[in-house]
């Protein structure tokens, strides 16, 4: 069973390297790269999963974030933040607004993938 | 049997008569005949005798007959405080005739600092205070009225004749004191008829006394000896009176005499002459004694002979009526009668005056501000609010009486008042005898005082439960146990009067101490006390040549303290040269006085100088060294205050200083968290992309060889964006910091333009079309020729990058005026957004952020570097695209390297 994820980045490589590390383990890739209707995308799309970058064109991740969590349907949609920001204020921040996995930019493409795979499977045990 | 209406025609015509007495006296006083009668000592001391009330007419027998001896009190206090004369009354007549002082409120705002507050405060309480006592001789009136119809009709009171008989009284009383305390128009001015009449009063009640005395002793008793006789069996003489009340009640009388408004009303404002204070000192006593003599017999016979159940407090009435003798009886009633009205009048007379001069003159005054103001039209209100007050204050003691309705012993009622307005004492002794008391301490003391008088003494009077709940008398005020009103502070046992007396007294001086040696006086005040204490100093002394040269001397140490030491003396040699005086000391001449005046008013102001010169010329009641004292502190003060003004200017301008950086720190603290937040990711983004794919690169097995050459060619990319981030960054930190050395080299602004476009063309694959006008370029620059290229790479880049046009255009026109140059590069994009125009040179700033690689520092850089060679870089509005000019001295002078 093929898992999707939509991968809300503004940056074309990044985009480009993340789809290819998630497309060889068999996961269905979606990509959006604005901020301002990002949560509206997702809500739309029905992803297992979202990776989520903080500085986005029109809207931050953060805003993105807490959107998702007050919306009943994306409450508790498993959401990895990246961002290259890297203060640890950030991780505080979006740990407040409710994010599943923090990492900072550059990653390793196996932590990368590894979270993903935790996210969804804590997230199908719970459900 | 006298009828009720004979009785009440005696009354009217004694009233007339009365009404003659004072229009003749009031009629010689205003033709200025300085009658003897009037200007006697003996008037003088009859008229002391309003102490003598209705409560004193007939209740000084009721309490004998109720506690034996203590009545002597009532009596004996008055005479201690007049045969000590000397001491206290001297003066205090003394200030209030230097002073012009018009009551005991007056009497106590002068003396600290004419404060207002405190008449008012002392105005209120002697209205509390003698409300009841005006309600008293109401009453005893229409007791008496009542006792008479009794006997008419057969022993049955009528209550309503009671009531209506004091209502008429009232009214009466209200006509009269208008009539005769209101005469003048001017307020100040003594009341010689209302004198008059209360000194024939004070005749008619020592007469009827003593003639019902008389009666008694020889009349009913049979004789001296056997009167003697009945008193010895009677228990009277054997009741014990309890020592601690006997002081309290003595000092309670004493205090009473001196702090009563009526009281203070005859004896220091109707004042004519010091001198009738020494008649009065052995007069009044004499006439106290004469008073008091036959109460006890009275009492004693009265106990005997008339039926068990009979009012005690109206023996005085009731016994000649059981004997039939209707015409001592007449006489006796028009004693009681005169005892009531005389105090009525003066006490309201006096409580008017304050009422009037400290509460309804100030609102009104008040409430006039910025109306016109004629002098003629305040006089009247002034008499027109003085007899509205007269009105009130009698119906507010006929409320009283309507509403009391008769309850309690005479004495009960007339001690509450005297131990209200004894409240007075420490406030006022303390201002004639201690310097150091002040506004704020008697402030302090008369609210304490007041407050727990009402709550011991004037609200249990009412009973339990009436103002006061009976669970406050049992529990204290709140449940609080030593707030009960009849044993504060768990002090229980003690006779109700004399733990009232003693606890609000107490309390008041008290209060009155400490406030006053924590708080610091005004300079009036200071002055005003000075003048109080130092009363008889300065005056009352004949002026001789002695006198005179001590004034000069004064003169002279004052203005050395002013004027400085040279200059006053100066001055006076100059003056008393002049005179032709030997020395150095002038006669203090009016013109010479002038002159000096017109010298220390330039140095402390017209209206000090006056005042300090008034007080040592005019030999009233300050002291040089009191003058010099304020002159002193107030010198010290001026400058400390111009020091503090100085600091605290100061202070505040650190302060603000303080803040200003505090805020440009935080500011500059936000903009490096910002700033290096953004590095951060500008940094990491490409990095990014680097390691992912690096990571591809290394761990997939199987990348066929096309998809190899892409991912290295985003590294190869991304790579070359790090670098030319480092680049920039370092390029702004460098120009930022002017550690930056301009290389200045000549060269035609049209070769380093083609140099300029070749490198743009060469880095950005996006084409652009180029149109210039060689024929302006000609322009020859002597400037850092590298760094304006730079400028130019970067704004023909971001024209290549962002033009949004289908067939984009760049034009690029330059043009020379004078010594400046100016080159425009207009594109034919969308142009830049409003808001975005102000930001686009700072770094970072990135406008509609898709699809650019670049980090937001170009902008800022060419700004820099611009400004580093003496011009701008400036967005054009309105061109229809996205358009910069660039603005650039030809030379580049060294001032701007």
């Amino acid at each position: 069973m093929s898992h999707h994820v939509l991968l809300v980045e503004d940056e074309t490589n990044i985009i480009e390297a993340i789809r290819f590390l998630l497309s060889r383990e068999g996961w269905q890739v979606d990509t959006h790269s604005n901020g301002t209707d990002a949560a509206e995308v997702i809500r739309n799309m029905k992803p297992d999963i979202v990776i989520l970058d903080v500085m986005l064109p029109g809207k931050s991740g953060f805003d993105i974030l807490e959107e998702l969590r007050a919306h009943e349907q994306t409450a508790d949609l498993p959401v990895l933040m990246l961002t290259a920001r890297g203060q640890s204020r950030d991780r505080e921040m979006a740990e407040k607004a409710g994010v599943s996995r923090f990492m900072t930019k550059p990653f390793s493409n196996t932590e990368v993938l590894n979270a993903v795979r935790d996210m969804l499977y804590v997230h199908r045990q719970q459900s | 049997m006298t009828s009720l209406n004979v009785l009440i025609a005696v009354c009217l015509a004694y009233v007339a008569f009365l009404f003659g007495v004072a229009f003749a006296a009031e009629r010689a006083g205003v033709r200025g005949r300085t009658d003897w009668l009037l200007r006697s000592p003996l008037v003088y001391t009859l008229s002391l005798s309003i102490y003598c009330t209705a409560w004193t007419f007939y209740g000084a027998v009721g309490n004998a007959a109720r506690s034996g001896l203590e009545y002597v009190t009532i009596y004996l206090g008055p005479s201690l405080v007049i045969i000590g004369w000397w001491w206290i009354l001297r003066r205090l007549v003394r200030i209030g005739r230097s002073q012009k002082v018009t009551s005991v409120a007056d009497l106590i705002s002068s003396r600290y600092g004419k404060s207002n507050t405190l008449a008012i405060v002392v105005t209120v309480m002697a209205v509390i205070g003698v409300t009841p006592y005006i309600a008293l001789q109401l009453q005893s009136v229409a007791l008496s009225l009542s006792i008479f119809s009794s006997a008419e009709t057969g022993g049955v009171m009528d209550p309503d004749a009671s009531t209506a008989g004091g209502f008429w009284i009232a009214v009466g009383l209200a006509l009269f004191t208008v009539l005769f305390g209101t005469r003048n128009l001017n307020a100040n001015e003594r009341h010689h008829g209302v004198v008059i009449a209360v000194a024939v009063e004070a005749v008619v009640k020592l007469v009827a006394l003593l003639a019902v005395g008389v009666f008694v002793v020889w009349g009913v008793a049979g004789g001296l000896s056997a009167t003697l006789e009945r008193i010895d069996a009677s228990a009277l003489g054997t009741w014990q009176t309890d020592g601690s009340r006997w002081a309290t009640l003595t000092l309670l009388s004493a205090t009473a005499f001196l702090c009563l408004p009526r009281m203070f009303q005859v004896m220091v404002v109707e004042n004519d002459d010091e001198r009738h204070l020494q008649v009065a000192s052995w007069a009044f006593p004499l006439y106290l004694m004469l008073m008091s003599l036959f109460v006890v017999p009275i009492a004693v016979i009265g106990l005997e002979v008339l039926p068990a159940g009979s009012n005690p407090d109206f023996f005085v009435l009731s016994l000649p009526l059981s004997e039939g003798r209707e015409g001592l009886a007449m006489l006796s009633f028009l004693g009681g009668f005169s005892s009531a009205t005389s105090m009525v009048i003066v006490a309201t007379l006096a409580l008017s005056t304050m009422v009037s001069n400290h509460v309804v003159m100030p609102v009104f005054l008040y409430l006039r501000q910025g109306g016109a103001t004629q002098s003629g039209d305040v006089r009247n209100v002034v008499i027109l609010s003085r007899r509205l007050s007269i009105l009130g204050i009698i119906a507010l003691g006929y409320v009283y009486f309507e509403a009391s309705g008769g309850s309690g012993a005479l004495a009960a009622i007339g001690l509450i008042s005297f131990a209200g307005v004894a409240q007075f004492l420490p406030a006022m002794l303390g201002g004639l005898f201690w310097r150091g008391a002040t506004r704020v301490g008697a402030l302090a003391g008369l609210a304490i005082g007041f407050t727990v008088w009402m709550f011991t003494m004037l609200l249990p009077s009412f009973g339990p439960g009436a103002v006061l709940s009976a669970d406050t008398f049992e529990y204290g005020l709140m449940g609080i146990s030593w707030l009960r009103p009849q044993a504060l502070f768990g002090i229980a046992g003690m006779d109700p009067m004399v733990h009232a007396v003693f606890w609000s007294l107490s309390l008041n001086v008290l209060g009155f101490a400490v406030f006053s040696l924590v708080s610091f006086p005004l300079p009036l005040e200071r002055l005003q006390g000075a003048q109080f204490v130092n009363v008889f100093d300065h005056s009352g002394q004949a002026r001789g040549w002695h006198a005179s040269f001590a004034e000069s001397e004064d003169l002279m140490i004052m203005a050395q303290r002013i004027l400085g030491s040279e200059e006053a003396r100066r001055l006076f040699e100059g003056e008393a040269r002049g005179q032709g005086m030997p020395g150095h000391l002038p006669e203090p001449t009016p013109d010479f006085l002038q002159k000096l005046e017109r010298e220390l008013a330039g140095s402390v102001g017209a209206a000090t100088a006056h005042a300090m010169i008034g007080q040592i010329v005019g030999g009233s009641a300050v002291s040089v060294q009191d003058l010099m004292a304020v002159a002193d502190e107030s010198a010290q003060m001026l400058e400390y205050s111009s020091q503090l003004e100085a600091k605290s200017l100061e202070l505040s301008d650190t302060a603000a200083e303080l803040r200003r950086t505090n805020d440009k720190l935080t500011q500059i603290s936000l903009q490096k968290d910002a700033f290096l937040s953004q590095i951060s990711h500008e940094l990491r983004t490409p990095m990014t992309s680097i390691r992912a794919f690096s990571e591809i690169l290394r761990d997939t097995d199987g990348l066929g060889p096309m998809e190899k050459i892409k991912y290295a060619s985003i590294i190869h990319t991304e790579a070359i964006r790090l670098t030319r981030l480092l680049d920039d960054l370092l390029d702004l930190s460098v120009l930022e910091n002017g550690q930056v050395t301009l290389n200045r080299q000549s060269g035609s602004l049209a070769d380093l333009l083609d140099q300029a476009i070749a490198t743009a063309q060469a880095s950005e694959a996006r084409r652009i079309t180029i149109r210039r006008r060689r024929l302006e370029e000609t322009i020859s620059l002597d400037t850092d020729l590298d760094r304006l290229a730079q400028v130019f790479i970067n704004l023909i880049t971001n024209a290549q990058k962002y033009c949004a046009s289908p067939t984009p255009e760049l034009r690029i026109e330059a043009a020379r005026q004078g010594e400046t140059v100016y080159i425009d590069f207009l594109d034919n994009g969308d142009g830049i957004p409003d808001d975005a125009r102000e930001v686009m040179f700072e770094k970072f700033s990135r406008i509609g952020a898709q699809d650019s690689n670049g980090a937001g520092l170009g902008l800022a850089i060419c700004r820099e570097i611009m400004v580093r060679l003496g011009g701008d870089v400036t967005y054009l509005d309105n061109t229809g695209g996205t358009a910069f000019r660039v603005i650039l001295p030809q030379k580049l002078a060294l001032a701007a390297q």
